[in-house]
């Protein structure tokens, strides 16, 4: 019942998402601000940076992983390896919709296996997509701890699944909108919350659906 | 992207970009130890091979069983006519079982057309007849395209001289490449000796826009990549050439063509390859030859047929 | 009399208006007509043409009875129009003996709607080899006049000539195949052309045609005999035809109604409702076939009529049968392709239709003009009439229609037997 994003879909007009009536959750500074403080917990729970390997889920985990990185080597002056993992082909919502490319997979070189793997995302809503990457992660190696660091968690859990590092917990409605925006793929750089508008009925494949990424559902 | 792949003109050149962008993430799992992907679980293709194949069957088993669709050969040698039964009948039996995909070849042309028209799965066209091989034609593409990237991105094919050389009358690779290149922007010669060019081949070459020649050594200079046909020894006795000694003189790669070749113009054959006829095996293993590549692309290529085609919404037979 | 039928106000050959009385099978007076007594068939707006007569039609019985049969068969010749049709001898068995060609002709005599008469093989078995019983055939209670080993070719050059000769004897006339098997391979299935290169479909050549033609014409000058060319399909044969002709060989050719209105472009779909020997060929052979039948250089329109079961039509394009139905639509595409656009007036369909293949059949009671004393085979055609054409609606046993969804110029409205109706409204009587 809950609008699907492609994940790897970019906005159609990010300006316009970002119109009214959509209320702003986190601004540019704000998700800094997250990212710092997750950046900390990831090295507090795991005492230091030591075997540690992100991996972002595409489309907006993937540069999120990339600045976790970066802050944490300002931090412990080491390089996090840091990858991306698609999970397109273990989505078990596949034959709902048309059939979408598959994102990139770049582990990093030493591999996952034995490792403390980060999965990071950008908002975590029915854990579909974890349960997704949990999988995907089985074909390509066995890490020893798997956590899972969000920007975002909406609610709404349809399988029990927890984040281990949460930028903001943002109660919604299942009805509402979350929309995550990152300089890095979308020229603005924000949290958005809206009411499911007329024009974007809240039904999977429908119009509206698309140019959304990063709208709660996709975690 | 259409319900079937029956040719290449069923597929838009964004459609081929979309399957090349699928097919390069295919071909990284070809590299993981564990080459299985979830996407097709429940779904059953059927490999229905009319004719004898091993590459191109072999090839869309692996690509079905990686992406987790239970995947069932069925070969049948001889037209079902010889049987006494129709190929509607055959194929509608087949169908009966519940397949969402039929991978088909066929001797006869248009037979993939035909049977698309039947059933409720999707038909992919492996090969009909001297008609076309759409997933041939595509992997051969998207190895070009890889050969022609840096840093492993896909590289165009826009203005490249592609040559095309063989049995072109019988070749159903030709009839898809010629498609799918012009398709991709190439500037594509076609090279054949009188008797193995397609009849009324002028009034189309103009239509798609592909020069033709008799002359091989004529054409190779300027070429960006090669592609040799097979050319089946049978031909000799319909009366196509007079030797193989003839045409190896005429029109096949030899050693001394391959030296005219520069060292970055890739050499690509579909297989299976006539040594010494078509090819010189010094072209064959030669570091410019993409033989090889070509086949570990198939495998990407079909998998990402296959997952286009019956992964997503409304592919449910 | 007993049984007189007056048909009222017909266009005597798109002509004048008159009334037709008919007598013991017989056209008994004509003009303005009184008749109380006489059943009454109103023709006001109508063509009256001599009833029409195929030279080619393959009605399947004896052995393919599922397809076709001499009564179906029959009933769709005259719902077509036709009083009289010549059946193939490609059945199983073949008619390559006097007693096959007995049998023919009595189930046709039998069934009744139109005179059936059979075509005698030219060769045992249509084997190419040996000449079948020719002269018994001629001689037999079903007096075979036209020899043809149709759907194949009498291929060697001895036989044919043999064949030639021998006919002399009675009268008869060989109907060539004309197709070379060296140039037209084994599993050759369409036109070779453009379409067949890019189709990648195994196709034969117009001189596979043409060269045969033109030996065949060589060789009745050589023997003095008389060939027919059975459903001529390309402008090369026109050509050769017309030197023959014009060097005074006595050479006669038919055209099928599909090869004037039909073209090779109509394969890239792999149709085989489409798949026809000689195969569709492109416009430019249309054309000339128009020109040719317009002109006389083409004797006679002949349907080639070939019904199929359904499964031997649902195999793939090269293993599908040969062959399309033609009967009940030949006179409205000759209408719809010659008529309406001025090629031919009703006169001349009735000589391409009728008087012609009648008289290269040498069938005695057809083809006369419509006068007193002829014998009352009619057709009568609402000119004006369009018919959408539904293969369901056809009265053959079979369902390959190539003409199936197309709207076609005139219709049979009436078809008249030695003065026995067989046909009225376009429905079987």
């Amino acid at each position: 019942m809950c609008a699907q994003p492609a994940p790897d879909q970019a906005p159609d007009d990010p300006s316009a998402a970002a119109a009214p009536p959509h209320r702003v959750v986190l601004d540019a500074r704000d998700i800094t601000r997250a990212l710092t403080r997750i950046s900390h917990e990831i090295l507090e729970r795991n005492k230091g940076a030591g075997d540690l390997v992100l991996l972002g889920i595409p489309s907006r985990g993937v540069p999120l992983a990339r600045r976790i990185a970066a802050r944490i080597k300002e931090v412990e002056g080491v390089d996090v390896p840091t990858g991306s993992l698609d999970v397109t082909m273990y989505r078990d919502d596949l034959r709902k919709h048309p059939a979408r490319g598959p994102q990139p997979t770049a582990v990093p070189p030493g591999g996952i296996d034995d490792k403390t793997v980060v999965l990071v995302d950008d908002v975590l809503y029915s854990g579909r997509t974890v349960r997704a990457a949990l999988d995907a992660m089985n074909d390509i190696g066995r890490p020893a701890v798997v956590r899972l660091a969000v920007l975002v968690d909406r609610g709404h859990r349809e399988l029990p699944i927890r984040a281990d590092h949460v930028g903001k917990n943002l109660p919604s409605a299942r009805t509402e909108r979350v929309m995550v925006r990152l300089a890095d793929l979308d020229d603005v750089e924000g949290v958005w919350i809206a009411g499911s508008a007329p024009d974007t009925p809240d039904t999977p494949g429908a119009a509206g659906a698309s140019g959304e990424a990063g709208t709660g559902a996709t975690a | 992207m259409k319900k079937h792949l029956l040719s290449i003109d069923d597929v838009s050149a964004d459609d081929v970009a979309t399957l090349f962008e699928t097919a390069a993430e295919m071909h990284d799992v070809q590299r993981r130890q564990v080459k299985k992907l979830p996407a097709l679980r429940g779904r059953t293709v059927i490999n229905l091979f009319f004719e004898d194949s091993t590459r191109t069957r072999s090839s869309f088993e692996i690509a079905g069983k990686w992406l987790s669709a239970d995947t069932i050969n069925i070969t049948g040698k001889g037209s079902s006519a010889s049987k006494g039964e129709s190929l509607r009948d055959t194929v509608l039996t087949i169908a009966a079982m519940g397949v969402d995909a039929l991978v088909m070849r066929h001797a006869a042309s248009g037979s993939a057309l035909q049977v698309s028209q039947w059933v409720d799965a999707a038909v992919i066209n492996a090969g009909d007849g001297t008609h076309e091989h759409p997933s041939q034609a595509l992997l051969d593409a998207y190895t070009l395209q890889r050969r022609f990237g840096t840093d492993g991105r896909l590289g165009s094919l826009e203005g490249r001289h592609v040559v095309l050389v063989g049995d072109l009358t019988h070749s159903r690779v030709f009839r898809s490449n010629v498609l799918c290149l012009t398709k991709l922007g190439a500037q594509v010669s076609v090279v054949a000796p009188p008797t193995l060019m397609p009849s009324g081949v002028e009034p189309w070459s103009k239509e798609l826009g592909f020069a033709t020649s008799y002359d091989l050594d004529e054409v190779l200079p300027t070429a960006d990549a090669v592609m040799m046909l097979r050319v089946q020894r049978e031909r000799m006795s319909g009366g196509y050439f007079p030797s193989a000694r003839e045409y190896t003189v005429g029109y096949g790669l030899t050693r001394d063509r391959l030296a005219t070749l520069g060292p970055d113009v890739p050499i690509c054959h579909p297989g299976p390859m006539n040594r010494g006829l078509e090819i010189a095996a010094d072209a064959a293993d030669a570091a410019q030859s993409l033989v090889l590549d070509q086949v570990s692309a198939g495998l990407a290529v079909r998998m990402s047929i296959l997952y286009h085609l019956l992964a997503g919404e409304g592919s449910t037979s | 009399m007993t049984d007189q039928i007056l048909v009222k106000g017909a266009s005597l050959l798109g002509a004048a208006s008159s009334d037709l009385l008919i007598s013991d099978g017989v056209i008994a007076e004509i003009g303005s007509v009184s008749a109380p007594q006489a059943r009454v068939i109103e023709a006001d707006g109508l063509v009256a043409l001599p009833g029409l007569v195929d030279l080619h039609t393959h009605l399947r019985e004896p052995g393919r009875e599922d397809a076709e049969t001499i009564l179906t068969g029959s009933q769709a010749a005259a719902v077509g129009g036709f009083t009289a049709v010549l059946a193939m001898a490609n059945t199983s068995p073949v008619t390559d003996t006097a007693e096959a060609a007995e049998r023919v002709h009595d189930l046709g005599r039998t069934a009744g709607l139109v005179d059936v008469q059979p075509v005698g093989a030219v060769t045992r078995g249509l084997g190419g080899q040996e000449l079948a019983e020719l002269g018994l055939m001629a001689r037999s209670r079903a007096g075979v006049k036209v020899f043809s080993d149709d759907g194949r070719c009498v291929a060697d050059a001895r036989v044919m000539r043999r064949a030639l000769e021998y006919v002399k004897g009675f009268g008869g006339v060989v109907s060539q195949h004309a197709q070379d098997p060296d140039l037209a391979g084994a599993t050759s299935c369409c036109h070779e052309g453009e379409l067949s290169g890019r189709l990648g479909l195994p196709g034969w050549p117009g001189v596979a045609e043409e060269v045969i033609v033109a030996r065949d014409v060589m060789l009745a000058r050589h023997t003095g005999s008389r060939v027919h060319v059975a459903h001529a399909s390309t402008a090369g044969t026109v050509e050769v035809l017309r030197w023959a002709k014009g060097l005074g060989i006595e050479v006669t050719a038919e055209v099928t109604p599909h090869h004037l209105l039909l073209t090779t472009d109509l394969l890239s779909g792999y149709d085989p409702t489409y798949k026809v020997n000689p195969p569709l060929r492109p416009q430019e052979d249309v054309e000339a076939l128009r020109t040719a039948l317009a002109d006389g250089t083409i004797d006679a329109v002949a349907t080639d009529h070939a019904p199929h079961a359904r499964h031997d039509k649902e195999h793939a394009f090269v293993d599908a049968a040969f062959g399309m139905l033609g009967l009940e639509t030949a006179l409205p595409v000759v209408a719809t392709v010659m008529v309406e656009s001025g090629l031919l007036d009703w006169a001349g369909v009735a000589r391409v239709m009728s008087a012609n293949p009648a008289r290269i059949a040498g069938l005695g009671q057809h083809g006369h003009d419509i006068a007193v004393g002829s014998p009352a085979n009619l057709t009568l055609v609402d000119p004006a009439a369009t018919v959408t054409v539904d293969r369901d609606d056809s009265v053959s046993l079979s369902r390959n229609n190539p003409w199936h969804g197309r709207t076609l110029g005139a219709a049979v409205h009436a078809t008249l037997l030695r003065g026995v109706p067989t046909v009225l409204e376009g429905k079987l009587v």
